[in-house]
């Protein structure tokens, strides 16, 4: 059985939604999917994550069918999903938005 | 290139790499606190929800002499003792500063309530409800380190190479994934805080950070590791059903407080007849709990996804949701109601004893490179007790980042030739075009090797194999396909990150081979007893591009601590 995601591709603005295939397995999360494209499909796919699946670290957020939720503990749904990145941040690339606090990011180059 | 300079560079902003950076900044140097991931977010500590260990004596009367002779016992004779003898010591003044700092251990007629944990002799185990321990430190550290003078934290660096000049660290070059971009930083001292390397198993309870870079950035600088052969398989992680937003060490706690019965796939107890007792407590150490589950699930036994049963429908609901709340109701999210259903459990990496060689100011053999936490080698010997591993995240941390402090009064220079190397490595990885697979695709091949070869059960012919798996992966890396784009290139640091993994690998694959006999968390189906003549260490340094493990002393008692 699979399921289908479409997940955002590219930057702020300029990008689209791309289709993926993915193996559905009951209970699975859109995190466990997104992982899956990076191993199977397209490793450059840019997601953030570091705990993967004990929601500890609180940094996989991203939209899920339009709501901003922790991609570790959004249930897959056989229907499919769609994932985007968070509203209101910067986009850095795909997934992956700007949720760094101001002081920990490097302060661009003069 | 973007070039900062600091007194004190941290590698790595998990519990000991934030503990660090608050030592270091209340001795008057400035800190520069780095992570691959978001600082404070990251490691193991967070992920923690069990207890920590420590002398405090508030539940009844202990001493920090007995939680060493504990963890000495656990260790199976090969602690480093000065570097165990520091943690227990030091682990209550931790424990009390973090009370101050505001963390809620639990407590009870006013004072700290401490629980019993396997290995230990008093009930000396601090925590947190509910199964919140590690978060709750996290977060307490995350808010001293933001409130601390002259501690510079910056989030999505990865630190990939240490760079030494004439026997002394010099600094570091990072690759700053938001840009994709190097940055080289000067530095006095740094210390290594990366954590451990489970995330090189097939099944781990890992975060994304252990990876084994810590190991990797210390071998490939001139320092040496230490008791490699020794990974702790926790016996009873979750396996099924599904389970989200928890970590799948979660059921110890759950065994320890309330009991809980371990059966096989017929539903019949099975600890007994590998020697343990069990009776539905919390009593057979780690190792032997997983010799039985593997022996079991090998005989035809397990539970249908590979594993035994965990069963707690003796309990009334009351008792379960006394002991553990919200939890409860988090379980029933993902469908389990533990009144009504047995879950499935199996060994899962989880810990690794095994580390940098420091002395006892946990320096390295290179001057102004420390190293905390589990990226230390030795504290735990050949097993570590359970509640050990945050006193040790705080305890070392505190410690490496005073003594990183102390050796910082002289500015070593830096030349930015020191990052020629790690520049040529990235131009050569951004002009790949689709060459071999992806990095990321060769890091779940080595995890499986290593689960099938270097995992809980060991013959020496399983290693062998593994060791030449490893080596033939170490030759594909110049093959491996690297995507397009500088920005946020997850492929780029899989790199980086698979090449710390194969070090690594490579160095428990060579500890475990040279190693034939069975102590602590090393089980060796070919060498099933304990060699008394073998109650040494291993120490692996790189030279020449070749790994090679050596056998060393024990470093005994007799030192105090700094």
């Amino acid at each position: 059985m699979t399921t289908t995601l479409s997940v955002w591709r590219g930057g702020a603005g300029e990008g689209r939604f791309e289709r993926y295939d993915v193996p559905f397995e009951e209970g699975m999360s859109v995190l466990d999917a997104l992982r899956w494209i990076r191993a199977h499909v397209d490793s450059s796919l840019a997601i953030r994550y570091s705990c993967i699946n004990a929601n500890a670290c609180h940094t996989c957020m991203a939209l899920v069918d339009g709501r901003v939720e922790y991609t570790c503990t959004a249930r897959l749904a056989p229907a499919g999903v769609t994932v985007g990145p968070l509203p209101k941040r910067p986009v850095i690339r795909d997934l992956v938005t700007d949720t760094m606090p101001a002081e920990e990011k490097l302060a661009p180059q003069t | 290139m973007r070039h900062l300079s600091t007194d004190v560079l941290i590698v790595g902003a998990g519990g000991a790499g934030m503990y660090a950076a608050i030592a270091a900044a209340r001795e008057g140097r400035t800190v520069l606190l780095l992570d691959k991931g978001l600082v404070g977010r990251g490691g193991a500590t967070i992920m923690a929800q069990m207890t920590v260990a420590a002398a405090i004596g508030q539940q009844e009367p202990d001493d920090w002499t007995l939680h060493l002779e504990d963890t000495l016992e656990a260790g199976r004779g090969i602690c480093n003792e000065p570097l165990s003898r520091m943690l227990c010591e030091r682990a209550p003044e931790r424990i009390l500063e973090m009370d101050r700092w505001g963390t809620r251990w639990a407590r009870e007629d006013g004072h700290i309530r401490q629980v019993t944990a396997p290995g230990h002799r008093r009930r000396r185990c601090c925590y947190v409800d509910f199964l919140s321990t590690g978060p709750a430190v996290a977060a307490t550290l995350r808010h001293q380190v933001a409130t601390t003078d002259r501690v510079r934290r910056v989030s999505n660096v990865a630190v990939i190479d240490v760079c030494v000049a004439d026997g002394r660290v010099r600094g570091a070059v990072a690759l700053d994934l938001s840009t994709g971009s190097l940055v080289t930083i000067a530095a006095r001292a740094v210390i290594l805080a990366a954590g451990g390397l489970t995330k090189i198993f097939r099944r781990n309870s890992a975060s994304t950070n252990m990876g084994g870079e810590a190991y990797w950035l210390a071998l490939d600088a001139g320092a040496e590791l230490v008791d490699m052969e020794f990974v702790q398989f926790f016996p009873i992680a979750h396996l099924a059903p599904r389970l989200v937003g928890m970590d799948p060490i979660m059921w110890d706690p759950f065994r320890y407080k309330l009991g809980g019965r371990l059966l096989n796939g017929q539903f019949e107890e099975f600890i007994h007849r590998y020697g343990g007792e069990d009776e539905g407590r919390y009593t057979a150490p780690r190792d032997l709990a997983s010799y039985a589950i593997l022996k079991e699930v090998e005989a035809g036994r397990g539970s249908p996804h590979g594993g035994v049963y965990l069963d707690f429908r003796h309990l009334p609901e009351a008792t379960l949701r006394g002991a553990f709340g919200p939890v409860i109701d988090r379980l029933l999210a993902n469908g389990i109601d533990l009144t009504r259903m047995p879950v499935e459990v199996a060994p899962t990496a989880h810990y690794h004893m095994g580390g940098i060689v420091v002395d006892e100011r946990l320096e390295t053999r290179i001057a102004g490179l420390f190293a905390a936490g589990e990226a230390v080698g030795g504290p735990g010997g050949a097993n570590r007790l359970s509640g050990n591993a945050i006193s040790e995240a705080m305890v070392l941390g505190e410690c490496a980042g005073r003594m990183a402090a102390g050796a910082a009064d002289a500015d070593p220079g830096w030349l930015s030739l020191y990052a020629d190397r790690t520049r040529g490595e990235l131009a050569d990885l951004r002009g790949r075009k689709g060459r071999g697979r992806a990095p990321g695709v060769a890091q779940v091949e080595l995890q499986g090797v290593m689960w099938e070869h270097a995992g809980p059960f060991r013959t020496g012919d399983g290693l062998e194999r593994a060791l030449a798996r490893i080596r033939e992966l170490r030759r594909e890396l110049p093959d491996l396909a690297i995507a397009d784009g500088d920005v946020f290139n997850l492929d780029v640091q899989d790199w980086f990150e698979l090449r710390a993994m194969l070090g690594s690998a490579e160095a428990v694959a060579i500890s475990a081979i040279q190693r034939t006999e069975s102590r602590g968390a090393h089980q060796r189906l070919d060498a099933p007893q304990m060699v008394p003549g073998l109650e040494k260490n291993q120490v692996v340094s790189l030279a020449g591009g070749t790994l090679t493990s050596r056998w060393s002393a024990v470093v005994r008692s007799g030192v105090r601590t700094p």
